[in-house]
């Protein structure tokens, strides 16, 4: 320990200054690079696209202003006509609900077999890993539309195709929570002779439940959306009449007004709804 | 003592019962509500009507691909002509080895099928096993069938003006103004070079020398404007899509970012507070659908009209997340700034910024990735990007491996980005 060995303070602030101007390059470097991504790549977007941004800007409400304008002049109509779009929105939620409870059912499963320390097989952990992770990746509008192909228009391709994403996004999720599980009830299951499926829902699924939930219900929420769209390409529901009152142009509006207003009303009441369940499964109030 | 051991026991009892009745009750349920939706969703006439012949073709049309030989009725002209598309076409005077042209041509699909185009647009299909089916197309009098003795198999259908032949070696139809025989092959077609290319069916091999030789430019061209595949469209609108996720999610942010302050919990006066607060729970609420509708009504397709509906609806989340993240901000740390003297600019740079970014930009990351995959469904509704294309190629519901293709390079799309927003993360986040 002799002091020649260490360097002099004013050498440790000179080395301390050098580094920080350094990041601090670093740091404008990369600022400098994201800024001129940002504006080179607006500028082609603005240049690719059939209206340029400032002639289109004007014309952004005239759409709105339509909708408004006809849903007004027939305003005494409006009640009849969101009673004629519920059956469309329950079958929008039914789509999403359905494809929620399948996917997460099917994702807890696959999210339990690819847990380290969890799964039965330990070869299998990585495949399904990857199947997972293709499930997720795939847009669900390109599984429905090639259902729709082979099945037929309607909300079952749209099913399908949410529920495959959803198992993915769930056994990703589900896997997570469930690597952080405490393995002594397990063990304990193991000693009296519990079968695999016994552990997992005796010793694993009461202590990830919780979360499982929160997170099912957050994935119901933006299911409901995907349903929506999908709907748009095809797979029944709102969206599809949406498109079918869009293509009638002005004179339907109406409709698209009281779809508009369906389809807000219920993502604000789910999200509203979900948002406060949610926080009570993780903060770990009673319900 | 007994008495109250007899209470316990009762009520240990009780609660066993009650959470078996659970445990049976929710499963329940569940199968209920999937046996309505089931009915909901009319699933007794979608299994019906599900048709099988559809998922047949998809399965061997995404790994295979048909030449068609087709001659014209009224001129009498020959043409062999990949997917039976004009660019796919061979030049006059060529043709494949199994097909021979001449007075007579004489179409090969390989295990003894043989089709002749006769004089005068007759038409003979030797089947082995079957025997010969003769057509006589005219103007007049549609088409003259003359099939084998014996009952008309299933695999053929003859009417006054059509005949259609399927065997496993190929297809075989008959119409009054032409005469087509497509015969299919495993594989994508003219991937790499059309026809009217001078690299075309050269071997692996043989290109890499022509490609040493100095001809790598030119071959690379070939590719990049091959008319069948067209690889420059489809990575171009790959580009697209991923520049509407980034544009999106990177504009969201840099709205969301100022105005979140004004809606989080001891950062902004409350009534303004309510109102920054109703406006991002607006901006989700209207969702990307109605987003995208509306703006391309008033832009049209293209990829702006999808960065703008990403970035309203992400707008809105950002707001969200970001106002909440600043609440849970750790009050300390700036109290602790504060107490050196330093004024609002400073206990933001050196209090709120190094708590708040890395759960920014963790956000806004994994957003990043989610927005690829959003921007290709918005591209599919606007127009615009690998969404169009993809749309396009499954609804004229034609050629299967451009559909297959698509979707592998959106899959992988996914996948880089996934990788890329991943590695950003902890690039930015711990280094």
């Amino acid at each position: 320990m002799t002091d020649a060995s260490l360097p002099s303070t004013p050498a440790i602030r000179a080395a301390y200054q050098a580094e920080l101007r350094a990041k601090r390059v670093w740091t404008g470097v990369g600022v400098a690079v994201f800024v001129l991504l940002l504006v080179a790549g607006f500028l082609t977007a603005n240049d690719r696209n059939a209206g340029g941004f400032w002639n289109g800007l004007p014309n952004v409400l005239d759409f709105p202003a339509d909708v408004v304008s006809e849903a007004w002049e027939n305003a005494a109509d409006m009640p009849g006509l969101l009673l004629r779009y519920l059956p469309s929105l329950l079958e929008t939620v039914n789509i999403a609900a359905a494809a929620t409870l399948i996917g997460t059912l099917s994702g807890a499963i696959l999210a339990l077999l690819a847990t380290r320390g969890l799964a039965p097989v330990e070869w299998l952990e990585i495949p399904v890993r990857r199947f997972l992770d293709t499930l997720r990746a795939v847009p669900d509008v390109v599984i429905a539309l090639v259902l729709i192909f082979v099945l037929g228009g309607g909300p079952v391709p749209a099913m399908i195709a949410i529920a495959l994403h959803t198992m993915g996004a769930m056994g990703k999720l589900f896997g997570e929570v469930a690597e952080n599980a405490a393995l002594g009830p397990v063990e304990g299951l193991r000693s009296v002779g519990a079968s695999w499926p016994q552990r997992m829902v005796f010793g694993v699924v009461p202590q990830v439940a919780p979360n499982w939930l929160s997170y099912a219900l957050l994935r119901f929420e933006i299911n409901i959306r995907a349903s929506a769209i999908l709907g748009f390409v095809g797979a029944g529901g709102l969206g599809y009449d949406l498109r079918n009152a869009m293509s009638w142009g002005p004179g339907r509006f109406d409709e698209a007004a009281a779809i508009f207003i369906l389809l807000f009303l219920t993502i604000v009441l789910v999200d509203q709804t979900g948002g406060t369940v949610r926080e009570r499964l993780t903060k770990g109030a009673a319900l | 003592m007994t008495v109250a051991t007899a209470d316990i026991r009762e009520g240990a009892h009780r609660h066993m019962a009650r959470a078996r009745a659970w445990a049976l009750a929710i499963p329940a349920v569940i199968a209920a509500y999937l046996v309505y939706v089931f009915f909901a969703f009319d699933g007794p006439a979608l299994i019906r009507s599900a048709d099988g012949e559809n998922a047949r073709i998809l399965l061997a049309d995404m790994v295979s691909h048909k030449v068609h030989v087709t001659r014209d009725n009224r001129d009498g002209s020959v043409e062999v002509a990949v997917e039976g598309e004009r660019k796919g076409r061979y030049p006059d005077g060529e043709a494949p080895g199994w097909v021979t042209p001449g007075e007579e041509t004489v179409v090969d699909l390989g295990g003894g099928h043989l089709v002749t185009f006769g004089a005068e647009n007759a038409v003979t299909y030797d089947v082995p096993g079957y025997g010969i089916i003769i057509a006589q197309p005219s103007r007049s009098r549609g088409v003259d069938a003359t099939l084998p003795d014996g009952p008309v198999p299933d695999w053929i259908s003859a009417s006054r003006n059509r005949l259609v032949a399927d065997t496993e070696a190929g297809r075989f139809i008959v119409t009054r103004n032409r005469t087509e025989v497509f015969r299919y092959f495993a594989g994508w077609e003219l991937f790499f070079f059309t026809l009217d290319s001078p690299y075309s069916g050269l071997g692996p091999g043989a290109l890499m020398s022509l490609a040493i030789s100095g001809e790598a430019g030119a071959i690379l061209s070939d590719i990049w404007t091959n008319d069948m595949w067209r690889h420059r469209e489809t990575a171009w609108a790959l580009f697209e899509t991923i520049l509407m996720a980034f544009l999106g999610t990177a504009g969201a942010a840099l709205v969301a970012l100022p105005v979140s302050f004004a809606a989080a919990r001891g950062f902004g006066p409350q009534p303004f507070r309510f109102l920054v607060r109703r406006v991002f729970d607006f901006l989700r609420g209207v969702d990307g659908l109605i987003w995208t509708v509306v703006l391309s009504r008033a832009y049209g397709p293209g990829p702006l009209t999808g960065t703008l509906a990403i970035l309203l609806t992400d707008t809105g989340t950002f707001g969200k997340m970001f106002s909440e993240a600043l609440e849970n901000l750790d009050r300390r740390q700036i109290e602790g700034v504060r107490s050196t003297g330093a004024g609002a600019v400073l206990r933001a740079r050196f209090g709120v910024i190094p708590q708040l970014v890395p759960v920014l930009l963790s956000q806004v990351l994994y957003t990043l990735e989610s927005n690829t995959r959003s921007a290709t469904v918005i591209g599919a509704i606007t127009g615009g990007g690998i969404g169009l294309l993809l749309t396009q190629a499954i609804i004229t519901q034609k050629d299967w491996e451009e559909v297959t293709w698509y979707i592998v390079l959106v899959v992988l799309m996914v996948f880089a980005m996934d990788a890329l927003s991943g590695w950003l993360r902890r690039r930015l986040i711990k280094g």
